[in-house]
């Protein structure tokens, strides 16, 4: 056993402290009901080499098994990485497991549990007392990465608990981009994701994130993502969900702490069958001149529930930010709950919201009709239509790319 | 054969009676105008024969092409080959103008992969007078101003190759120049496809680009008079619709007459 370095011995000891308290929001899970014993996996040398039913699982999120279009990939299986690597054309890019990354920099220690608290809730608790890998993708200064490096995190085993921590650094006036999709194997029906995330964004530099999740009926996911951005950088996060879960509750924060920095979020939520989604997104402006723009897309179907929370908080003069909801009920025993936040707490920050939720509207579904489309076709396509994936701030190929995937996601979905 | 036959045709909205037995026949390659002052009949009559369900047949039929229609869905209908442009269309947001013309047309919607310029609404955008370049991508009817809106709802009309075609007011809100456009392009894809047409309309502005064989008068829900078109429109300039007082039955008279002099 390797000694724990005592800065980590710290965090770990904060942790112990609140591995039994509940998230403020949320349903509460019972953590001992998982398994955190799983198989190991072997590793591949491409993504081309992992088994189908794996390969073909993650295609579904976004993970493309030729890497055409990809800068590199991160492939995680329960607790094993089986796949690490940035295309050698692509330098300028490090992609490793965060376990690797530890061992290899010190400097590491003022990254961990920077952005989110580690003693937020038990999640964030065992996340760190049962981490078990995750992504450490680092673009150096000045590299321009123009497409994503992709990275899956699968759940193999019935009843597995995964948690991963990812550490995402751009370094200064550099631009990263990741695409990460995280499923289960077919044959998993309950499992549990606790994911943590955070963001590194250095002066005028560039991330642009886009998460997609298909999970299965019985599993629960917990993510904790925090970011922050320094002056001049973009920040955008572009969240999809797109299959049943059991519950899903996050609340990603961007803590926007140099001047002129900015915060994205777009999120496509569609909830389908018993599913509880509780996702919310929060901006916290703290130097002139930051901006935010927050907008969620969520669609109700089947009895599932549905609540879309925003946060915006204004620290600083000279800021702007909105956050706008959309929501589409498909069926009466559906609940789309939206509750906006907003928090100015100086003057001269700019904060506004807008929201809009209800059924399809039956004037457009007999006008599509009345062009010769079926009431299931005219739904489909007033549906597709509201989960347009148009997200300004991608490169052209990325944007195209998001777009095909978020096509290809809700084309099965529908 | 006739085209569109509707025969003694009564119809409720909830318990109230709004069209007390129309009888009109239209053959292939026709176009009538429907005119009459407001409140009698005229957007009913329009939505029952596309079948929207809030329109209750409750005597009477429509036959299209020689079946009976009274219980069929919009959509049937639509593919029967009755499109109509409405007066005023919804907005829809997310939609593509693209996608919608490529819909009413049976296609597919516009998929850049498999097509890396799109071919088949690009021209029926611009034949109509609406920039490809700029209303492609736009959303259905989001922002279009009230010519841009009748002009669209015209290409996906034309797109889904209709035989009867049922222009709602398709001059109202619109500057000469649509009109102009509107009226000689709906005359020139009925004639090259004779395909019937019928257009309600307040104004006489439209004719001379649609050259309508005949005009129905309506009111109280029925057909009044049935004629020449530049005769009833000249008439009701001069006199209003109290021109046709005479020729109304008892119960429509009255009707008639608190029109006054509106025309």
């Amino acid at each position: 056993m390797p000694k724990i370095p005592e800065w980590r011995r710290k965090i770990i000891e904060r942790a112990e402290k609140v591995k039994n308290q509940p998230a403020k929001i949320g349903p509460d899970i019972d953590l001992e009901a998982f398994n955190s014993e799983l198989p190991e996996q072997k590793s591949v040398s491409n993504p081309a080499e992992l088994p189908s039913t794996v390969k073909s699982g993650a295609n579904v999120v976004g993970i493309e098994p030729s890497e055409k279009l990809r800068s590199g990939t991160f492939f995680q299986y329960d607790h094993s990485v089986m796949l690490a690597r940035a295309i050698k054309s692509f330098p300028g890019v490090e992609v490793m497991s965060t376990s690797d990354a530890l061992k290899k920099y010190d400097w590491l220690k003022e990254y961990w549990w920077k952005t989110v608290p580690v003693d937020q809730d038990k999640y964030t608790a065992i996340a760190e007392l049962n981490q078990t890998h995750g992504y450490f993708i680092r673009t150096k200064p000045d590299t321009r990465l123009t497409l994503p490096i992709q990275a899956c995190l699968f759940i193999g085993t019935q009843g597995a608990m995964q948690c991963p921590h990812n550490l995402i650094i751009a370094e200064e006036n550099s631009e990263l981009h990741i695409i990460t999709g995280c499923t289960t194997h077919p044959s998993v029906t309950r499992g549990l994701h606790v994911g943590i995330s955070e963001f590194y964004v250095k002066k005028g530099a560039t991330i642009t994130f886009t998460m997609i999740h298909g999970w299965a009926p019985n599993v629960e996911v917990r993510p904790r993502t925090g970011a922050i951005i320094e002056e001049n950088g973009t920040f955008l996060n572009n969240y999809i969900c797109f299959k049943p879960v059991k519950t899903l509750q996050m609340y990603p924060t961007a803590y926007c702490e140099g001047e002129n920095s900015r915060a994205r979020y777009h999120s496509l939520l569609y909830g389908s069958e018993g599913s509880l989604l509780d996702v919310g997104n929060r901006a916290v402006l703290r130097a002139k001149g930051a901006r935010s723009e927050v907008t969620t897309r969520a669609i109700a179907k089947d009895h599932s529930r549905i609540i879309a929370r925003g946060h915006l908080v204004g620290e600083a003069p000279e800021t702007k930010a909105h956050l706008d909801c959309r929501g589409l009920l498909l069926s009466p025993n559906a609940i789309i709950h939206s509750i906006p936040e907003l928090e100015a707490k100086v003057e001269g920050t700019d904060m506004s919201h807008e929201a809009a939720v209800g059924k399809i509207q039956e004037d457009q579904l007999l006008y599509l009709m009345a062009r010769g489309l079926s009431e299931e076709q005219a739904t489909a396509l007033i549906v597709r239509g509201f989960l347009d994936p148009e997200v300004p701030g991608l490169p052209d190929q990325l944007r195209m790319e998001v777009r095909r995937i978020v096509q290809l996601t809700t084309e099965k979905a529908l | 054969m006739t085209l569109l036959e509707i025969d003694a045709l009564h119809v409720n909205i909830g318990a109230k009676e709004i069209l007390k037995g129309i009888n009109l026949d239209v053959d292939a390659g026709e176009t009538h105008v429907l005119l009459g002052p407001n409140a009698s009949g005229k957007t009913t009559l329009i939505m029952t024969l596309v079948g929207y369900p809030l329109y209750k047949i409750t005597k009477g039929s429509i036959r299209f092409n020689g079946t009976e229609i009274n219980k069929k869905p919009i959509n049937e209908r639509a593919k029967l080959g009755i499109s109509v442009a409405f007066q005023t269309p919804p907005e829809i947001r997310g939609v593509k103008m693209r996608d919608i013309i490529r819909l009413s047309a049976g296609l597919e919607p516009w998929n850049p992969f498999k097509e890396p310029k799109e071919t088949f609404a690009t021209p029926l955008l611009s034949n109509i007078g609406l920039d490809p370049d700029v209303f492609r991508d736009r959303d259905v009817n989001v922002g279009f101003s009230g010519g841009e809106k009748k002009r669209s709802e015209i290409a996906q009309v034309f797109a889904m190759k209709p035989k009867l075609m049922i222009l709602d007011e398709p001059d109202s809100g619109v500057d000469i120049d649509s009109l102009k456009r509107i009226g000689t392009a709906v005359s020139k894809y009925a004639k090259e496809n004779n395909c019937a047409v019928i257009v309600v309309t307040h104004y006489r502005h439209i004719l001379p680009y649609i050259k309508p064989d005949v005009a129905h008068l309506m009111c109280g829900g029925i057909i009044v008079v049935t004629g020449d078109p530049y005769e009833i429109f000249s008439k009701i300039e001069e006199k209003g619709y109290c021109a046709y007082v005479d020729v109304c039955p008892p119960a429509v008279k009255a009707l008639l007459e608190k029109t006054g002099d509106q025309r």
